[in-house]
């Protein structure tokens, strides 16, 4: 046994307290190849902390009110004590931008430095999602440009006129990201650079669109879509445009909406841009949760163990990481949904268990972890996966018996509920599948996509949603629309699509007059 | 690489501009709160903040969305009694506590129906008093006003020792020395070299009294550097004030009620309530305000709130003691050049007949050009008497300065309030 010499005892810090301790987890993260940005860590007030969560964690923000509604619902939980601050705050960025609050004890300050620095540091830096569509080096300088074009618009065109348009651009942020297609990285400086020129080629491409005097229709292009006995002269020939679907509502709007004007064009970009860094946000808390919670708790663990912290620090952290790893079951009152945390931490854990300590169980559901090299194994699932497959790939029958899993199917043609599975030999795949499912985004939201815009007629956007499960639209529907038509400008459409095509339910915006005619 | 940087010292209002930007876009919907919150409150509870609530609905930022409906499955931890091909009832009602699948998919409202937040002292203030102002605040000019403040005013040369500027009067004292040495130090300069050339003559060349001389003089320009003081009376400097006229920042209220048997404690309710509206809003505008209270029956006493709104009496009624009462105390304690006047008048409108006729007389020719500004409310249901009629003539005598409303019932007094009150376009 090792002769105790912490750092430090109590629950106070100061910053050589804090160096030493940021020194120690720097040294055992290298040991256990943590590969990390360089830490910027920042010592805030609780007010400047609230500041920060009201601007989703963004270091730097443009002015909009429903910031302000964030920042107001924060302090108002704040104030009543529903909501502790003190856990962490980190940015994906290069250096990446870490906060403590100066209220937090000296084991609240190890704990998110070992959380937020070495944890969700190295997942940003290491997974294939945020390697592929963030740039952690030019975020900052893109808030930056983005903050000071937005005040500048709201100089020439009015705070309302700008308002209105993010408010609308919001509305759609969750469809301005292309799935499937690599985005360029955003710069700033090329932003800036660029942002002149593209306003003017914008337009000019805008204008050869809406150009009033149509060219010979591409009569070749998807000349099955003009019906010949109603279109003898194949006026309508030209085929459908977009040619092909469109899932990036907001691109497609930025490069298509006939009547923005450039500057408008740009906050859509903006809105866009943002809406693309906070992307793999949205598909990774489970493991991002998972993968820091697991490397702050075997760092907290050697650091005791070498006898760096005392026991009342140990202790006071193994009750704080307790009640963050907590999951509570579907029936108490404490229940709101599955907690990532404790999700993600069971999994890391249960993989670093089943390489270590393989049952027999684990060799037939893992044969390629079982048994094998922890780390290499806890890396690899943390570099090549996301929610959905890292739990479709990861989720062992014990977490699934240890979190006692089921499933439950709610279908609005029968009259009862029914418990598909449990967790017991029968259930673990379908549970597995449908957690996974759960966690997928693209059946979390609708599936939406710009279908056609009438560019020969009266300019009508028509977007499709394919039913996922017959699963209608909510109730917000209609707002929605009508935040598309102020972008759009002409009639907006969207029909519901049952999964054989046929159209189920139509939404239009501005609403149909009394007699049903547009 | 690990930086730590210690932001504490950065401002904190980061979100000022984002949370005025919020209250400014549900204005409406604030106002309405706020309103609701002065009709319900008590006056005298007036001084703090309020919680808003505002649907959650009108504040919804929409996002495409997942209804209920159609065919999902949803997992859930902490599995005790059900076995696969279990039938539960649907939860009635939907959603709720049991909304499952639901909460991961749906935005941070949490099924809360009303969005709540409070809003500071301040915000509350502002909106309760909002687009109201203080009629002739401007009548103030500065020449009637005997208000003086000390502003600092340069430096001069003589003042008392606790306003010596330190810095000037050194200043001034090192400037001095220089120029007073100067002289002295290049006839001690001479003085050196020529005992330096005596000294390097060969010995025998020597002229032993030019030496002693030399070493006299040197030795008197030395005393005489020396003898410059550090610091001279004349060095000293002093700050300067003057006296500034100041526009008045003090005001004082009279609230007069009449208190005789026909006002009941309902009516005196409705007074106070007004009496304290207005006393806040001076209270915005004032530095310093202060209350006189002076209530009447047949005769006029000026007493401590206490007394003015609790205590019973009985009798009639003679509302031009209460005026004289009044007149009298600007007279000697309240001079028109220093205060602001404000009097504000509740009663229910009975008064002698022939009485009426003395306080149009006694406003008229005393008090209004006094005043800042004279409201009165009656607070009655039924129809006027003689006072409300010869106040209509002093009303249409003095239309800016004048103010005179009805109330019936409580909830009248914060429209009525607000209309006494309500910004005059300009004329």
């Amino acid at each position: 046994m090792t002769r105790r010499k912490p750092i430090a005892t109590g629950s106070d810090w100061n910053f050589e307290i804090l160096e030493a301790y940021e020194h120690e987890l720097a040294r055992l993260a290298d040991e256990y190849r943590l590969d990390t940005y360089p830490n910027q860590i920042e010592i805030i007030t609780t007010e400047q902390m609230m500041d920060a969560y009201a601007s989703v964690g963004m270091p730097v923000g443009y002015h909009h009110w429903s910031f302000g509604k964030q920042f107001l619902a924060v302090e108002q939980a704040y104030r009543r004590g529903q909501m502790g601050l003190a856990y962490e705050l980190v940015i994906n960025s290069d250096p990446c931008i870490a906060y403590l609050m100066e209220e937090n004890t000296l084991m609240m300050q190890v704990l998110v430095m070992a959380h937020a620095c070495y944890g969700h540091n190295s997942f940003f830096k290491g997974n294939y999602l945020f390697r592929t569509w963030t740039d952690a080096s030019s975020i900052v300088d893109y808030l930056v440009f983005a903050r000071r074009y937005v005040a500048e618009c709201e100089e020439r065109h009015g705070v309302t006129a700008v308002e209105q348009l993010l408010d609308a651009c919001h509305a759609l942020q969750n469809y301005g990201v292309d799935r499937y297609k690599r985005p360029s990285p955003i710069s700033a400086e090329e932003e800036v650079r660029r942002q002149a020129e593209r306003e003017e080629y914008l337009q000019a491409q805008v204008n050869t669109l809406w150009r009033t005097i149509p060219g010979r229709p591409q009569s070749d292009l998807l000349a099955g879509s003009a019906d010949s006995e109603d279109d003898p002269l194949g006026l309508h020939a030209g085929g459908r445009y977009p040619p092909e679907p469109q899932e990036n509502l907001l691109y497609f709007l930025e490069k298509n909406a006939p009547l923005l004007a450039p500057w408008q064009r740009e906050i859509v970009r903006i809105v866009r841009k943002l809406a693309q860094y906070f992307y793999p946000q949205r598909q990774t808390q489970v493991m991002n949760e998972g993968w820091a919670s697991f490397w702050h708790y075997t760092l907290m663990n050697r650091l005791y163990d070498e006898g760096l912290v005392d026991e009342g620090l140990m202790l006071e952290f193994l009750q704080s990481h307790t009640a963050v790893v907590s999951q509570p079951g579907f029936d108490s009152p404490f229940y709101s949904g599955i907690n990532p945390y404790a999700l993600g931490f069971a999994m890391f854990s249960d993989i670093k268990r089943m390489c270590e300590n393989p049952t027999d169980e684990d060799r037939e559901w893992f044969p390629d972890t079982a048994g094998s090299d922890w780390l290499e194994a806890v890396h690899f699932a943390m570099r090549n996966f996301k929610d959905e497959s890292f739990i479709q790939q990861f989720l062992s029958p014990k977490v699934m018996r240890d979190l006692k899993l089921f499933s439950i199917v709610d279908d609005d043609q029968e009259e009862m509920l029914e418990v598909t599975a449990i967790h017991d030999e029968r259930g673990y795949r379908r549970i597995r599948e449908a957690l996974a499912q759960q966690y997928a985004l693209s059946l979390r939201e609708p599936n939406i996509q710009v279908y056609e815009a009438n560019i020969r007629g009266n300019r009508a956007l028509t977007l499709h949603h394919v039913q996922d499960s017959r699963r209608p639209m909510g109730r917000s529907v209609y707002p929605v629309i009508r935040h598309l038509h102020q972008l759009w400008g002409f009639p907006v459409r969207l029909e519901s699509l049952a999964e054989d095509g046929s159209v189920v339910r139509r939404y239009q915006w501005p609403l149909p007059d009394e007699d049903g005619k547009e | 690489m690990t930086y730590f940087i210690d932001r504490r010292a950065n401002a904190k209002n980061k979100s000022a501009v984002n949370r005025q930007r919020f209250l400014d876009r549900y204005r409406t919907h604030i106002k309405r709160s706020v309103e609701e919150a002065v009709n319900r409150r008590s006056i005298t509870d007036m001084e703090r903040g309020e919680k808003v609530s505002i649907p959650t609905r009108d504040i919804s930022e929409p996002v495409f969305q997942h209804g209920p409906g159609g065919k999902r499955t949803i997992v859930s931890p902490g599995n005790k009694e059900f076995v696969e091909g279990d039938r539960l009832r649907r939860p009635s009602g939907g959603g709720g506590g049991d909304g499952a699948g639901e909460g991961g998919a749906s935005n941070q409202g949490e099924g809360m129906d009303e969005f709540a937040f409070s809003l500071t002292r301040e915000e509350f203030l502002d909106f309760v008093f909002d687009g109201l102002e203080l009629p002739h605040l401007e009548r103030k000019a500065l020449k009637d006003l005997d208000e003086v403040k000390p502003v600092r005013a340069g430096v001069t040369r003589d003042g008392v020792p606790a306003r010596i500027n330190i810095v000037r009067s050194m200043r001034e004292a090192y400037a001095r020395r220089i120029a007073m040495r100067a002289p002295l130090r290049r006839a001690l300069r001479a003085a050196q070299e020529a005992l330096d050339e005596e000294e390097r003559k060969d010995p025998v060349l020597r002229n032993p009294s030019r030496i002693a001389e030399l070493k006299a003089e040197i030795e008197r320009l030395e005393k005489r550097l020396e003898a410059v003081p550090f610091i001279d009376t004349y060095d000293l400097r002093y700050n300067n004030l003057i006296n500034q006229p100041q526009p008045s920042s003090k005001a004082v209220m009279f609230c007069v009620m009449d208190v005789s048997g026909s006002m009941t404690q309902a009516h005196k309710d409705i007074a106070k309530r007004f009496f304290l509206l207005l006393y806040l809003f001076l209270e915005r505008n004032y530095e310093k305000v202060e209350l006189v209270f002076v209530r009447h029956h047949t005769a006029a006493k000026e007493v401590d709130e206490e007394e003015f709104f609790y205590s019973r009496e009985t009798g009639g009624t003679i509302v031009s003691s209460a005026l004289t009462l009044v007149d009298e105390i600007i007279t000697r304690r309240y001079p028109p050049t220093q205060w602001n006047l404000y009097v504000a008048q509740a009663s229910d409108g009975d008064n002698w007949d022939d009485d009426s006729v003395n306080c149009r007389e006694r406003l008229m020719k005393s008090l209004m050009p006094r005043l800042q500004y004279y409201t009165y409310v009656e607070i009655t249901p039924h129809a006027h008497q003689a006072l409300w009629e010869e106040y209509e003539t002093v009303a249409a005598e003095f239309p800016d300065r004048f103010a005179m409303r009805q109330i019936v019932e409580a909830g009248d007094i914060y429209p009525v309030f607000r209309e006494l009150f309500k910004r005059r376009a300009a004329h």
